[in-house]
């Protein structure tokens, strides 16, 4: 809570801070209520400011967009639960097969944030998670990842989770037309994510998956092999996950995400 | 911000302005409502538009952060939470991040070369935005943007209308690393308190 950081409560609210600095920032106002009350109310103040620039949009636009949204449900409220928790998710067992390259990550999670209610974290970081995307050429990538170790059950695996009577799947569309989906069973507790034209990862890094879990962050599950087309099983505990997600890493994958965020899908129940 | 202060530059059709708010609607379009999502659309497009041009200056691109940010503002309207400021500040928040984000990926992408960023100097008040919105509150904002100094003025337009870093426009305004965050925070403070928002 030194002065310095405080000092960046403007900035953030303008979107004026490095990727570096927003993710350092977030942390302190997960904890820290005067810059939480302090950004709230200079949003207000920088909303003014569209007041000078305002522009109707041409009138297809309204049609399209209206369109659109009838094909999207809207998500949940975020309800405070607290006490409630399905099952404890202290232990995410590090799945068979997670390999060296989750080492370490499985069993010593490390919170993405510790923000105590996670309502403001997703909606920023999903625009950028488009964003990041969008410069990328398509490729695509196929191979579970999850074959490292076991024998493979992947593939029944993934029919398993796509046949689930309680499936719930989570897609994310980029603009470069690419996609990915977060197939989840919270019975089976298995999950799947598929990427479709999903660009490769810069060179000499790797896209590594994430579930998120409560109180305990961002957990390895999965480090996404190159190639077409991709499905990778999950590794974790999907059935106590809140959502999931895509970081770069460098080659191996890493202990804890990166801020270099490629998508992150946010479960309607946990 | 007040969530019954009337919203400028939208004419009800007698052409006074009309004071819808934003908040039930968006709590409607919580719930699948899209009838009250068109009247959300209709009360602040101008507004959400208007920032996604300024800020990514290109037409066709300033139309597709417009869409991201309203199919956002669809998906997560449940998510909006009052306590923590005006609806139409929240929906702002979501397009200025998707505007931002576009203009940096482009930049990451090709660096952004010098005609750019000197086109981009401080604000213009270019003729089309002008034009589209001599309201009464866009008038009070740049009074109140009149009270902060020209460095506080010029690191927030830079800061919130180009989309640069602190760190870029401490740069681009000769200001010694680390004072440009300074200045945004001081003027949005100033125009804050100038416009009596922010509670």
């Amino acid at each position: 809570m030194s002065e310095d950081i405080h000092a960046l409560s403007g900035a953030y609210a303008v979107d004026a801070l490095d990727d570096d600095e927003r993710v350092h920032f977030e942390r302190h106002l997960a904890g820290c209520a005067a810059c939480r009350a302090e950004v709230d109310s200079l949003r207000d103040a920088t909303a003014l400011l569209a007041e000078t620039t305002a522009v109707q949009p041409p009138a297809a636009l309204r049609d399209s967009i209206l369109a659109q949204i009838a094909q999207v449900r809207p998500l949940p409220p975020v309800v405070e639960e607290g006490t409630t928790v399905l099952a404890a998710p202290e232990q995410p067992a590090p799945a068979p097969g997670t390999g060296g390259a989750a080492d370490g990550g499985a069993d010593a999670p490390v919170p993405i944030t510790s923000a105590p209610s996670r309502r403001r974290r997703w909606a920023g970081v999903l625009a950028v998670a488009a964003a990041a995307v969008v410069a990328a050429v398509g490729v695509t990538v196929t191979q579970p990842w999850d074959d490292g170790g076991t024998d493979s059950p992947t593939l029944s695996a993934v029919e398993q989770v796509r046949q689930a009577s309680d499936l719930e799947a989570y897609t994310q569309a980029f603009p470069d037309g690419s996609e990915a989906t977060v197939l989840v069973s919270r019975e089976l507790n298995k999950a799947v994510l598929e990427t479709e034209d999903m660009a490769p990862a810069p060179e000499g890094k790797v896209y590594e998956v994430w579930l998120d879990h409560r109180e305990v962050g961002m957990v390895s599950a999965a480090i996404m092999p190159k190639g077409e087309d991709n499905t990778v099983v999950l590794a974790g505990d999907p059935a106590t996950a809140i959502g999931a997600g895509i970081t770069i890493e460098p080659e191996g994958g890493s202990d804890t995400p990166s801020d270099e965020v490629v998508a992150l899908f946010e479960f309607d129940k946990a | 911000m007040d969530p019954t202060r009337p919203f400028a530059g939208v004419p009800s059709p007698e052409g006074t302005p009309a004071v819808p708010d934003p908040g039930p609607l968006l709590r409607s379009a919580s719930r699948g409502d899209q009838a009250a999502f068109a009247q959300l659309y209709d009360l602040t497009a101008a507004r959400v538009h208007g920032l996604a041009l300024r800020v990514v200056r290109d037409p066709a691109q300033a139309e597709e952060v417009t869409q991201e940010a309203f199919l956002e503002i669809w998906r997560t309207a449940s998510r909006f939470d009052p306590d923590r400021g005006s609806p139409l500040a929240w929906m702002l928040t979501i397009t200025h991040r998707k505007a931002v984000d576009r203009v940096r990926s482009a930049e990451a992408a090709t660096r952004r070369d010098v005609t750019y960023h000197q086109q981009n100097q401080p604000v213009e008040h270019d003729s089309t935005a002008e034009a589209a919105h001599a309201s009464l509150e866009a008038r009070r904002v740049r009074g109140a943007l009149g009270t902060l100094t020209p460095v506080q003025r010029e690191a927030l337009e830079l800061a919130y209308f180009g989309g640069y870093t602190h760190t870029q426009v401490a740069s681009m305004l000769d200001l010694p690393v680390g004072t440009a965050k300074t200045r945004i925070r001081d003027g949005l403070i100033r125009l804050r308190d100038t416009m009596g928002v922010g509670q």
